[in-house]
């Protein structure tokens, strides 16, 4: 489909050792993590200062990654690598794993958004978890998250990098049923649990090829030694990466359990979606660019299943009434954005990068300001109630207009610079796929203007004794500064700042221009765009809003509201075929094994209950028994001495 | 010498003790027709010993009578106990070992 290695050379991990101020790094990872150890092992004596701790510490890591950052923006390209060796891990045999860390240019990013936006989250979480008795175990739960994806981005070797993906997984399922007491949210973090260890099969079948093929996990020997591997390796290697990053991604077909996740916390989707968890697929296929660069077929793959998953979750948008649902549902689509980006190839990898962190930045102030709506309206979540709030709730209003427009793709904003950027390399590339991934631009204009309008204008549906009101300074806070970063966040591409930034680590591909100018595609992309919205202000600006969802309508809505029948697919596929599988085997296991075991002694015992009436103490009865047996035995001899 | 009459007799006699200990519940009458059983396969074997012209039946008969004698011993002593504690010499009756 693409030339195979286009633009030269594919880029080798080859760090330098950490000195000087990069000997910090580890204490990136080490502050949350200890804010998790504390709070969590602590116990009830930290329930007073615990969240106050908690978030004190991912600031602290994010003063750290700042400070990390400007010292690398201050050395040469050749030198921005950096490795810190902190122990050995794993010594057994030729297993030799190192728990090392990898600064560089890719995992530089990743750590400003994860600490930053993380950071803001925590703050915000002060306020929005005020009332909660539990608040400091969550805010112990928020560190290990942070900490653990900040393993996975900073391991130099794909053992580290399963390491934080586990713990991700593991404190995604604690937040997701954060609230415990809910039979929805237990089943929810479970589901997002179970879905996820799919895709983690994926990811460690990989490790051990690369272990089998490499002799090492490590990216520096991998990425070095990666030409010596045949095309078919590395497309196998490429299919199971993409198996792993789907399920933490929520891409098709692992996408179930990004809507049931929203049982969690508010704090917790921004969490999960902009900063941490499902950003990390799309990590896993950047930084194994090594592998994907000379398996074109695994790159086709990834296209296809981010396209779909592109347009699955913008339908899912489209139809859910459940602000927090719709969001999910947009999370999907951008992150197949994203993956349709790395599925490009060496051109695309920095706008999947591009539009990861700019859509960090406006997700994470869209679903913060959405929690800071449902604060005020009494944890309510459906939009249908809401209506009019932007005379009630003027900040929450003005940031979340700042997410919506740089979600949509308005012309400045942060999500149109990494929007287009993708749409025009798509378009270079891949028509098919530049054309589709305008269109998804377009419904993603559909579904949040009709989200907007349904929240923030037409007429009031509140609820009989809500009163809305704006959130407190400590919620308001955060969401200001991450309005700002969705309206500024545009200016990482200034100068293709991102582009050259990421070459090092990502490849450099050699320019091609869109069949189109530039211009003309992001004024097409953006006719799309108002189109969309235009469509969403017919259905809902125009008329008033039912109270309760229609029941009456178009097999497209229904489909939409039942997250176009995930849920089924996977229930008819896996989990009633499991189902009968398991009762098949109980089944087999009582009657058959078992009954294999009880039946022999059984039958035995019945036979001899009937056999044993033979001693029946008469003598005489005895004595007729003995002389049959004589005239028998004398009939046998005769017949033989007969025969 | 023509065997065929004793052994026709031996069988006879053999088939009265034998229908005798199936029917008969006194025991000592069955005992009697152990006896006879046992007397009459004396009589075969020395019919036999006299047809081949060698001792081996004779022998033979002798140990049976040993035997049998000794039989008597034990058997009568049980009959004597059982009689005893029951006042039956019934067969029928000792039938508590069952089952």
């Amino acid at each position: 489909m693409y030339a195979f290695n286009e633009g030269g050379a594919i880029p080798v991990v080859d760090p330098t050792t950490a000195d000087g101020v990069f000997t910090l790094l580890w204490l990136v990872v080490a502050l949350p993590l200890a804010g998790a150890a504390i709070l969590l092992i602590g116990g009830r004596r930290t329930d007073r200062w615990g969240h106050l701790l908690g978030t004190a510490l991912p600031i602290g890591s994010f003063v750290i990654s700042l400070v990390l950052f400007i010292s690398l923006l201050g050395r040469g390209d050749d030198e921005r690598q950096v490795m810190q060796h902190l122990y050995t891990w794993i010594e057994v045999g030729h297993l030799n794993v190192g728990m090392d860390l990898l600064y560089d240019q890719l995992s530089a990013l990743f750590l400003l958004l994860i600490t930053g936006v993380g950071s803001l989250i925590h703050i915000y979480s002060i306020g929005y978890m005020a009332h909660d008795p539990r608040r400091r175990r969550f805010f112990g739960y928020l560190n290990l998250f942070v900490a653990a994806m900040l393993v996975l981005v900073l391991s130099e070797n794909y053992l580290g990098l399963f390491l934080g993906w586990e713990g991700v997984g593991l404190a995604s399922y604690l937040l997701i049923g954060f609230w415990q007491h809910k039979p929805t949210a237990a089943a929810a973090a479970k589901k997002a649990f179970v879905l996820n260890r799919v895709g983690d099969m994926g990811l460690s079948l990989a490790i051990m090829m690369f272990f089998v093929l490499f002799g090492s996990t490590s990216f520096h020997v991998i990425s070095e030694a990666a030409g010596n591997a045949s095309e078919k390796q590395m497309t196998i290697l490429g299919l199971l990466l993409l198996l792993g990053a789907c399920g933490k991604s929520a891409q098709f077909p692992l996408q179930a359990w990004l809507m049931d996740a929203m049982e969690g916390p508010t704090p917790v989707s921004a969490l999960i979606h902009a900063a941490t968890m499902v950003t990390a697929g799309v990590y896993l296929i950047v930084r194994s660019n090594f592998v994907f660069d000379r398996a074109p077929d695994a790159r086709t793959v990834v296209l296809v299943v981010a396209l779909i998953s592109l347009f699955w979750g913008a339908w899912i948008g489209c139809a859910k009434d459940d602000i927090k649902k719709s969001l999910a549902g947009s999370t999907m689509s951008q992150i197949g954005y994203m993956m349709t980006a790395a599925g490009l190839g060496v051109a695309g990898y920095p706008f999947a990068i591009f539009h990861l962190l700019t859509h960090g930045f406006f997700k994470a102030d869209l679903f913060l300001s959405a929690g800071s709506v449902m604060h005020g309206m009494n944890d309510d979540v459906d939009m249908r109630h809401y209506g009019l709030l932007r005379k009630a709730m003027p900040v929450t209003f003005l940031t979340f207009t700042m997410g919506y427009l740089a979600i949509i793709g308005f012309p400045g904003f942060s999500g149109f610079w990494s929007k287009d950027g993708i749409i025009e390399t798509a378009l270079s590339q891949n028509i098919l796929v530049g054309v589709l991934a305008a269109l998804g631009a377009g419904v993603t204009g559909f579904y949040m203007t009709r989200m907007m309008l349904m929240t923030f204008f037409t007429d009031k549906r509140w609820e009989k004794d809500v009163h809305p009101h704006e959130s407190p300074t400590v919620m308001t806070g955060p969401l200001v500064v991450l309005a700002a970063l969705a309206v500024f966040g545009g200016l990482l591409i200034l100068n293709d700042w991102i582009v050259d930034w990421l070459s090092p680590v990502t490849g450099t591909a050699p320019h091609e221009s869109p069949p189109i100018p530039a211009l003309a595609i992001s004024a097409i992309v953006f006719v799309l765009v108002l189109a969309g919205a235009a469509v969403a202000w017919l259905v809902v600006g125009r008329q008033a809003v039912p109270r309760t969802a229609p029941t009456q309508v178009s097999w497209v809505t229904r489909a939409g509201r039942e997250e176009v029948y995930g849920n089924v697919i996977n229930d008819t596929l896996v989990v009633d075929p499991g189902r009968h599988l398991t009762a098949g085997v109980l089944a087999t296991d009582r009657y058959v094994v078992d009954g294999a075991l009880t039946g022999g002694p059984v039958a035995i015992g019945a036979v001899a209950g009937v056999a044993r009436r033979a001693q029946n103490g008469f003598v005489r009865s005895y004595a007729l028994s003995l002389l049959g047996g004589a005239l028998i035995v004398a009939l046998a001899l005769l017949a033989v001495n007969l025969a | 010498m023509n065997i065929t009459a004793y052994i026709v007799l031996s069988g006879i006699l053999f088939t009265i003790g034998c229908v005798g200990v199936l029917t008969r519940r006194n025991a000592i009458v069955v005992f009697m027709c152990v006896e006879l059983m046992l007397n009459a396969s004396n009589l075969a074997l020395v019919a036999f010993s006299r047809q081949h012209g060698n001792l081996d039946g004779q022998v033979a008969a002798f140990f049976v009578m040993v035997v049998a004698a000794a039989e008597v011993v034990v058997g009568l002593a049980i009959i004597m106990t059982i009689f005893r504690t029951r006042r039956s010499a019934s067969v029928d009756d000792a039938s508590l070992l069952k089952y």
